[in-house]
């Protein structure tokens, strides 16, 4: 029962990272039909911005609080993560819009490794630990020896997610950005004929996911305290797992889908084995792909000819 | 940043163009400003501290400015005046190098080692023909054997990379615990990878279009993960060392000790470069024989039916195509040729480990593939021999630390170069290098098509 517990707070700790990361793969594919394979690495360049900036405030700049300097990195991230989001769309994506379905694939493939290999050259290839930012942590419950506890970092990871996914419920209801995004993935053309700027809101699109990634990727180096370049691979396909399995295309999804994979790993690992627990992830994948392709909250696809 | 063209092409806007150039540059700027401008590193303490290189983010943001500038200004009206003008169809005769490009290749490569050998003796000609011809005849290989899911039946696979595993496995598990010779291997390797290619095919056959590309992702890397973990048979990540040599048959090999050392039946001095050079035809014929496998198929009812199932799946099942066992023929077929050249690969390294068999693999074999222009044999050779003999002659640039200095590493370099051009020649050519195809059923006379009326199948 400890474990199972112990295991639930982890778990929803983890998914909530997914889920951030997943809001942007379900995005794009829901308004462009693309899975955006750099998303990935754009979440671990994101955590590199936050290293780097991280670094820049408590060593150059001396900024003591821990709760400040994170708040700044994240939101520094979040601008230029999406700022890169957007470069990387008007360069490598839209040129290919409308053309035939591998192209942007191959480039957003070509993309991730450009990243990858980008950080690895500008940053070096070995590991960056930070020392630890948060170490506090709230016992909850003891018995026979196990203490079931909840760690600020964990406490701040959900918090963060939380008001995050609120706010952006609140952009994609209620605003006219989020009817235009809407609009679009229902019918593009139809909304760039009732006046929307379609290129803009797919730029946008691409922007609010790198952001979400951008947040994911500081509380990322937050609550792992270590960054490596080829950190955007396995986060980013697990975080398309979640996106797949929640319904591609549905953002309420993507978080469940999220928490669904974060809950799994935490639980294989913690009853199984570690080994393995990738093997899991990436077997759920094609097991839900094969028997569930629309999710659990997805829109069933219907073939035409 | 609107792309409209200007009024009159002839004179560059220069005011916009500018304007544009501030603004890409100030994007340029908040891109690598940070990462690049302030890099992490350890000190002495293994402490992360931050050091700043301002001068390279100058340079950099200097030189997107001025590229913008000069794409703003020169670059894209020319474009649009070219692409205004009406395309005048060539009538002319392509020219003799056009024409036989086949047969100038083939030659090219048959004679490729002795012209090596020739002009730098043996010890100088091992490089060129391990690192250059076997290494790009490998991919040459897989990019064939995935041209046959990919662009023939227009299966996105991206987990190919797993049967070059599993080929790669079989002969090295069975050669050092068997003793078997390669050339029992060989084909057990091959029907050993189409198992998993039947296996692996099965339960996919229902998705579509990216689904099914994610799901074969999931399954290469659950195999490469199952290779790291299942140290029992595997021995995980540290690999199989001392795979043994392919010899000629068993009447010539390759080892010195042996009392048949091809050396010593050809009364000459030791040297590895005879190995290398029996690789390179090996794989020349490996290669040669997937070719051949795949234009004869074409021709072939089975071929067909892929190519129909590209063009177009519904039509396909109502004319009474069987689909899923076309699906799975290609999926079996192609793996077999992953197999084959995974037993190959395993035999030239005489090691195997996981890392061999990343996602980036076959990454790289599909975008040989797609930028070669699917389903064009020519163009995928092409491709293969850009991207990869492209990259490996960055890991000849060593003369560039004359200009960037002593700590200059370009083999750092080749990865990021490879990636900006798999972007760039996706966003110049969609379609691939080679953009027309020749059709294997045809009315009255064999007609190449362009590469944009085919189909890039469903699957």
């Amino acid at each position: 029962m400890e474990l199972f517990l112990q295991q639930f707070i982890n778990g929803v700790t983890l998914g909530s990272i997914y889920g951030l990361i997943a809001i942007g793969y379900t995005m794009v594919f829901g308004i462009i039909g693309m899975v955006n394979f750099s998303h990935g690495d754009v979440f671990m360049v994101s955590s590199f911005i936050a290293l780097i900036f991280f670094l820049v405030l408590t060593t150059w700049l001396g900024v003591a609080s821990v709760a400040l300097a994170l708040l700044i990195v994240m939101v520094i991230s979040m601008v230029l993560t999406g700022l890169m989001s957007w470069t990387i769309e008007r360069v490598a994506y839209r040129p290919l819009r409308g053309s035939f379905r591998l192209a942007p694939l191959i480039s957003a493939i070509g993309m991730s490794i450009v990243l990858s290999n980008f950080i690895q050259v500008a940053q070096g290839p070995r590991n960056k630990p930070v020392p630890p930012m948060v170490t506090e942590s709230i016992a909850l419950w003891e018995r026979n020896g196990f203490t079931v506890s909840v760690s600020y970092k964990q406490l701040i990871i959900i918090a963060v997610t939380a008001v995050l996914l609120a706010c952006f419920w609140f952009l994609v209801q209620k605003t006219s950005l989020g009817r235009a995004q809407r609009a679009c993935e229902q019918d593009r053309k139809m909304a760039a004929l009732l006046g929307i700027n379609v290129d803009r809101t797919i730029s946008l699109t691409f922007v609010m996911g790198a952001a979400l990634a951008a947040v994911a990727g500081t509380l990322f180096l937050m609550y792992y305290g270590v960054v490596n370049f080829s950190d955007g691979f396995v986060p980013g396909v697990k975080a398309f797992t979640a996106a797949v399995l929640g319904g591609i295309g549905s953002l309420p999804g993507a978080v469940l889908g999220g928490l669904l994979i974060g809950l799994i790993e935490t639980f294989w690992s913690g009853y199984f084995s570690i080994d393995y627990k990738d093997v899991a992830a990436f077997s759920i994948l094609a097991i839900v792909l094969i028997f569930m392709p629309q999710g659990i909250l997805g829109r069933p696809e219907v073939e035409k000819v | 940043m609107s792309t409209s063209a200007p009024a009159r092409p002839f004179e560059p806007d220069f005011a916009a163009a500018a304007k544009d150039a501030v603004l890409s540059g100030v994007i340029a700027l908040g891109i690598f400003g940070p990462l690049v401008g302030l890099r992490t590193t350890q000190n002495m303490s293994n402490q992360l501290i931050v050091e700043s290189h301002w001068g390279l983010v100058a340079i950099i943001v200097g030189i997107v400015a001025v590229g913008r500038f000069v794409l703003r200004a020169f670059v894209f009206p020319r474009m649009a005046m070219w692409k205004a003008q009406p395309k005048v169809e060539s009538t002319a005769e392509p020219s003799f190098l056009r024409r036989n490009i086949k047969t100038i290749g083939l030659v090219f490569l048959l004679f490729y080692p002795v012209i090596i050998v020739s002009m730098l003796g043996y010890q100088q000609s091992i490089k060129w023909v391990d690192n250059f011809g076997i290494q790009i005849l490998i991919y040459v290989m897989l990019g064939w054997g995935l041209n046959i899911v990919v662009g023939l039946a227009g299966l996105l696979d991206l987990g190919y990379v797993a049967f070059y595993a599993v080929g790669a496995y079989s002969y090295a598990l069975l050669a050092t615990h068997f003793g078997l010779s390669f050339w029992i291997l060989l084909p057990l390797a091959g029907i050993l990878a189409a198992m998993w290619g039947i296996i692996l095919g099965f339960p996919v056959l229902r998705l579509r279009g990216d689904y099914l590309a994610i799901v074969t992702l999931a399954f290469g890397e659950i195999i490469r993960l199952v290779l790291i973990n299942w140290r029992e048979l595997t021995n995980g990540s540290a690999g199989i060392s001392s795979i043994p040599k392919v010899d000629l048959f068993g009447w010539i090999t390759f080892n010195v000790a042996d009392p048949n050392y091809v050396g010593k039946v050809f009364g000459l001095a030791n040297s590895s470069a005879y190995y290398k050079i029996f690789l390179y035809y090996l794989i020349l014929a490996l290669a040669l024989l997937t070719a051949f496998v795949t234009i004869r198929l074409r021709r072939m009812p089975i071929g067909r039916a892929w190519e129909a199932l590209r063009e177009d799946e519904v039509a396909c099942r109502s004319l009474g195509i069987n689909t899923t066992n076309t699906k799975l023929t290609a999926f079996a077929i192609g793996a077999m040729f992953g197999g084959f050249a995974g037993s190959f690969f395993a035999a030239r390294q005489g090691f195997v480990s996981p890392e061999s068999f990343v996602f980036l693999e076959s990454a790289v074999i599909v975008a040989i593939v797609v930028l070669g222009g699917m389903g064009s044999m020519i163009g995928v050779a092409i491709a293969a021999v850009a991207m990869i003999g492209g990259t490996e002659i960055l890991r000849e640039l060593s003369f560039l630390k004359v200009v960037f200095g002593s700590d200059f590493n370009p083999d750092l370099f080749r990865m990021l170069i490879f990636g900006l051009a798999m972007v760039t020649i996706m966003v110049w050519k969609p379609r691939g290098f080679v953009g027309q195809r020749e059709p294997t059923a045809f009315l009255t006379e064999r007609k190449a098509v362009s590469g944009s009326l085919v189909q890039e199948g469903h699957g």
